[in-house]
């Protein structure tokens, strides 16, 4: 059967014998790179338009259909629009900031990509500390957010840059605190170790309770982080008119765009990996023949429908509510959510020491 | 120099909003001055669409006056022909058929119904909220038809004239009603599901843009605005016109004066609107759409004040006359210009997210304010 | 109360008021001198108790200006209008935004399009129009080439 890791195995033992060792590993980042970007390409364009038709979906209406079939190339028309129309530098910007932003935010988002398996033995970097990286990196994003809205010389942006910053400060807490509780139960930081953890059954599943509640507040902190609706203050349109990317056009409008739907998959991506055992087929403990046949299903499919779950998730939350007050998402992170993961913390901490969940 | 940095000399960031800003429905331009996230004053500046429709009145006759006063308050421009209309036919003494009076009735409240459901999905949007809009719309979209099929046009409609309504129902209106009543009937839990229920709608709204009783009065907001504030202000029981006094329907009056009040009145008077269409929509009595009046009018000498009763609050129409086929003098007191004068008092204290709930709940329509 | 209580009312409070004639609701005319004390006795005054200012306007009769009020009663019900007649050269009647807020934007607003000054007004700016335009547009005399069309 053809996969994934078969693929790269057989790439890289063909590279190591027409290049050698050193050369080889040149070749294999280079196309670890492209094969990056791509990804991110292909992935902004399928979850704009993903994200389109599902709010036509909510909306009673039937979204973009003209361009191609169902409209399918309708994502990649825009984009090219938006390649094609002028990046505009206001005068008063502080020039470099200002054109530096957009490309730290993407790069951030692309940095958090390395640790995340796609399917078996399909990762990028397996690092030995793969969700603390995740959660230390992903944070960077908010210093170009911050840039933008400082360097745009623009109220509005400064006013969207300061309430991005609050809020992802404070979610980054609780975000952390539930990736935690996946950690103290599994015993490893490394994502291979995480999803091996669940090969008798998911988190989500095996977990009880407190991974359920763990789950719950991991997603209402990927969301704020994400600035997505209901916590879309950083560029809350009725009131900032677009927050901290107000003054951007053109491409670098693009890359702020693209970079917030990869921000939305890796947080799903690694929702997907905690909770619902990344590639990792539905197991369940003892079950070998059941076990079996969910095996017969390619990994990389699960990953992708787990992650496209708790995407359409997020997309759900953002055509139904409306948007938080300033002071409420505040008073919702560090009143409720972060005392809660506390001490849901304490009671995972408890069951991984009495062997509940095993 | 101060100003150009945007700044006073407290220290304060003085901020725009508007003429062009998604929430303000229009070209309103409110100067804010923030002190972090919390305003401390909203200096509304106007103008952007005055047309000086008063002006204009005094070159036209009572006949053609009419037409211009459509576009006041887009969205409810029957109450609008409506209040002028009611202040000529005072003047001229002249009594309406009553189809036409029921006629009237019909159509003023069809067009309040489509003005709360525009309302209803612009405050979510307000919210951040996306989704209610097109809700509210698919409703909306039913009115506007039923009036463009009586009155040819879908938005500025001009059909309410001196002495009755400028031609008769169409031969589906009431069958298209009935259609509406029921599709409508089996949708509003909808929006009870989407919006009213949502621990962060009500979470936005409560205690928001709070105005008492007291300074609702001398505010002199009016409609849903000062209803939510306990003031008993509805025209259509106070004053009755037409066959308001002879309809059953109820004055929804909540006591908080916050945004959230205004919200409750403003369902309640959808529900209240829906009454009075059902008590109608099957007696509308036989015979002439239109009184006889002469080709020119002309008012005598002297002042002639009428009120009526329009989405937003409080119409006034002042007309002072000389005798001759023109007004000497129009005077619109329009709802939506006290209801923002009241603004300011209303989100003091609050964050930019509160002053658009507030706005939103305050249903301003800048055409309304300008005039 | 009734128009003609009212005006029994009226007069057992002050002297010397004119009445208009043949008016739905009962009309006095006023000075702009005794304007604001009479204001104030129809706010403050526990049987009149006009607490709603509904409509605050200017009329121009060519020679002379006149605002006109529009009171009513949100207790008891009943309206009144007061007309105040100003010179046109000296247009100037004190505010009553003190009394009733509402009056704020409405004397801006006749300030704007009729040029009557309220004295004692905190904020009097043109609310419509730019600061720096000429004349006043609801005026008779108001001439503007480019934007009127006469018929």
């Amino acid at each position: 059967m053809i996969s994934l890791e078969g693929l790269t195995t057989l790439l890289q033992t063909w590279l190591q014998n027409t290049l050698g060792e050193p050369w080889a590993f040149a070749a294999e980042s280079v196309l670890v790179g492209i094969a990056a970007i791509t990804l991110f390409a292909f992935l902004g364009l399928a979850l704009v338009y993903m994200e389109r038709k599902v709010a036509a979906l909510m909306q009673i209406r039937l979204g973009p259909n003209r361009v191609g079939p169902k409209g399918i190339f309708q994502t990649s028309a825009d984009t090219l629009k938006l390649v094609m129309k002028e990046g505009l530098t206001p005068d008063g910007a502080d020039k470099f900031l200002f054109n530096l932003a957009p490309f730290m935010v993407m790069i951030a988002a692309m940095l958090v990509l390395a640790p995340i398996a796609f399917a078996r033995n399909f990762q990028i970097w397996d690092l030995s500390i793969g969700v603390l990286y995740v959660a230390a990196v992903s944070s960077v994003a908010v210093i170009g957010i911050l840039m933008a809205g400082w360097s745009s010389n623009n109220k509005y942006s400064l006013l969207g840059a300061m309430r991005s910053a609050a809020q992802i400060v404070s979610y980054e807490l609780s975000a952390g605190l539930s990736i935690l509780a996946i950690v103290i139960l599994t015993g490893s930081l490394r994502i291979s170790d995480i999803i091996n953890s669940q090969a008798d059954g998911w988190w989500i599943i095996k977990g009880h309770l407190p991974v359920l509640i763990a789950f719950i507040i991991f997603l209402i902190a990927v969301t704020a982080e994400t600035n997505r609706a209901p916590f879309d203050l950083a560029e809350a349109e009725s009131e900032l008119t677009a927050g901290f990317h107000t003054e951007y056009s053109g491409m670098k409008f693009a890359l702020f765009f693209l970079a917030e739907y990869i921000n939305i998959f890796i947080g799903c991506a690694i929702g997907a990996t905690l909770f619902f055992g990344g590639w990792m087929p539905f197991h369940i403990g003892g079950w070998d023949s059941f076990n079996h046949v969910m095996d017969f299903i390619p990994s990389s499919v699960w990953f992708f429908s787990k992650t496209m779950f708790l995407i359409f998730l997020i997309m759900w939350f953002r055509w139904t509510f409306p948007r938080l007050r300033v002071d409420q998402l505040l008073n919702l992170e560090w009143k409720y959510l972060l005392p809660i993961s506390m001490v849901n913390l304490l009671i995972v901490t408890f069951m991984a020491i009495m062997g509940w969940h095993l | 120099m101060l100003e150009e940095l945007g700044t006073n000399d407290q220290g304060d960031m003085i901020i725009n909003i508007g003429p062009q800003h998604p929430s303000t429905h229009g070209v309103l331009h409110l100067v804010i001055t923030l002190n972090g996230e919390t305003i401390k004053k909203v200096e509304p500046h106007l103008g952007y669409i005055h047309r000086s429709i008063e002006k204009m009145c005094e070159s036209l006759s009572y006949r053609q006056f009419i037409y211009v006063t459509s576009r006041m308050d887009y969205l409810s421009s029957h109450i609008n022909n409506h209040g002028c209309a009611l202040c000529v036919e005072k003047g001229l003494q002249i009594e309406i058929p009553s189809r036409a009076q029921v006629i009237r009735v019909l159509m003023d409240e069809l067009t309040r119904l489509a003005s709360h459901l525009l309302w209803w999905g612009a405050l979510a949007m307000d919210l951040g909220a996306f989704t209610p809009f097109f809700y509210s719309f698919r409703e909306r979209e039913m009115i506007n038809e039923l009036m463009e099929d009586t009155c040819g046009a879908r938005l500025t409609m001009n059909y309410i004239v001196p002495g009755g309504v400028m031609m008769d129902l169409h031969p589906d209106f009431q069958r298209k009603v009935k259609e509406f009543l029921r599709l409508f009937k089996s949708k509003i839990h909808e929006y009870d599901d989407l919006v009213t229920g949502n621990i962060i709608f009500q979470n936005r709204t409560k205690g928001v843009g709070y105005i008492s009783k007291e300074d609702a009065i001398s505010f002199g907001c009016t409609g849903p605005t000062g209803r939510g504030s306990g003031l008993s202000c509805d025209i259509r029981k106070l004053y009755p016109y037409e066959i308001y006094d002879q309809l059953q329907f109820d004055e929804v009056i909540e006591t908080d004066g916050d945004s959230w009040a205004r919200y409750k009145v403003r369902v309640g008077e959808m529900v209240q609107s829906m009454r009075i269409i059902e008590q109608l929509i099957d007696n509308i009595p036989e015979g002439d759409f239109q009184a006889k009046t002469k080709a020119v009018l002309k008012l005598p000498k002297g002042d002639f004040y009428t009120r009526v009763e329009t989405a937003r609050g409080e119409l006034g129409v002042y007309i002072v006359s000389e005798g001759g086929s023109t007004p000497y003098r129009i005077k619109f007191r329009s709802p939506g210009f006290s209801n923002l004068s009241a603004l300011d008092h209303m989100s003091r204290g609050g964050k930019i997210g509160d002053l658009m709930a507030t706005m939103g709940t305050l249903d301003l329509v800048i055409p309304d304010i300008d005039r | 109360m009734t128009k003609d209580e009212l005006k029994i009312k009226f007069e057992s409070l002050q002297e010397g008021l004119s009445f208009e004639e043949g008016t739905e609701w009962l009309t006095i005319n006023i000075a702009p001198e005794e304007f604001k004390n009479f204001a104030l006795l129809l706010r403050n005054n526990n049987e009149l108790h006009f607490d709603y200012l509904f409509c605050l306007t200017g009329v121009d009769w060519k020679t002379h200006l006149s605002v006109v009020y529009h009171f009513s009663s949100t207790v008891f019900r009943h309206d009144v209008v007061i007309k105040v007649k100003i010179d046109k050269a000296d247009p100037i009647v004190d505010t009553v935004c003190d009394i009733w807020r509402t009056a704020e934007f409405h004397e801006r607003e006749a300030y704007d399009l009729l040029g009557v000054e309220f004295a004692g007004h905190p904020d009097l700016r043109r609310l419509f129009l730019t600061p720096d335009h000429e004349g006043f547009p609801l005026r008779k005399d108001y001439e503007d080439p480019i934007n009127m069309i006469k018929l």
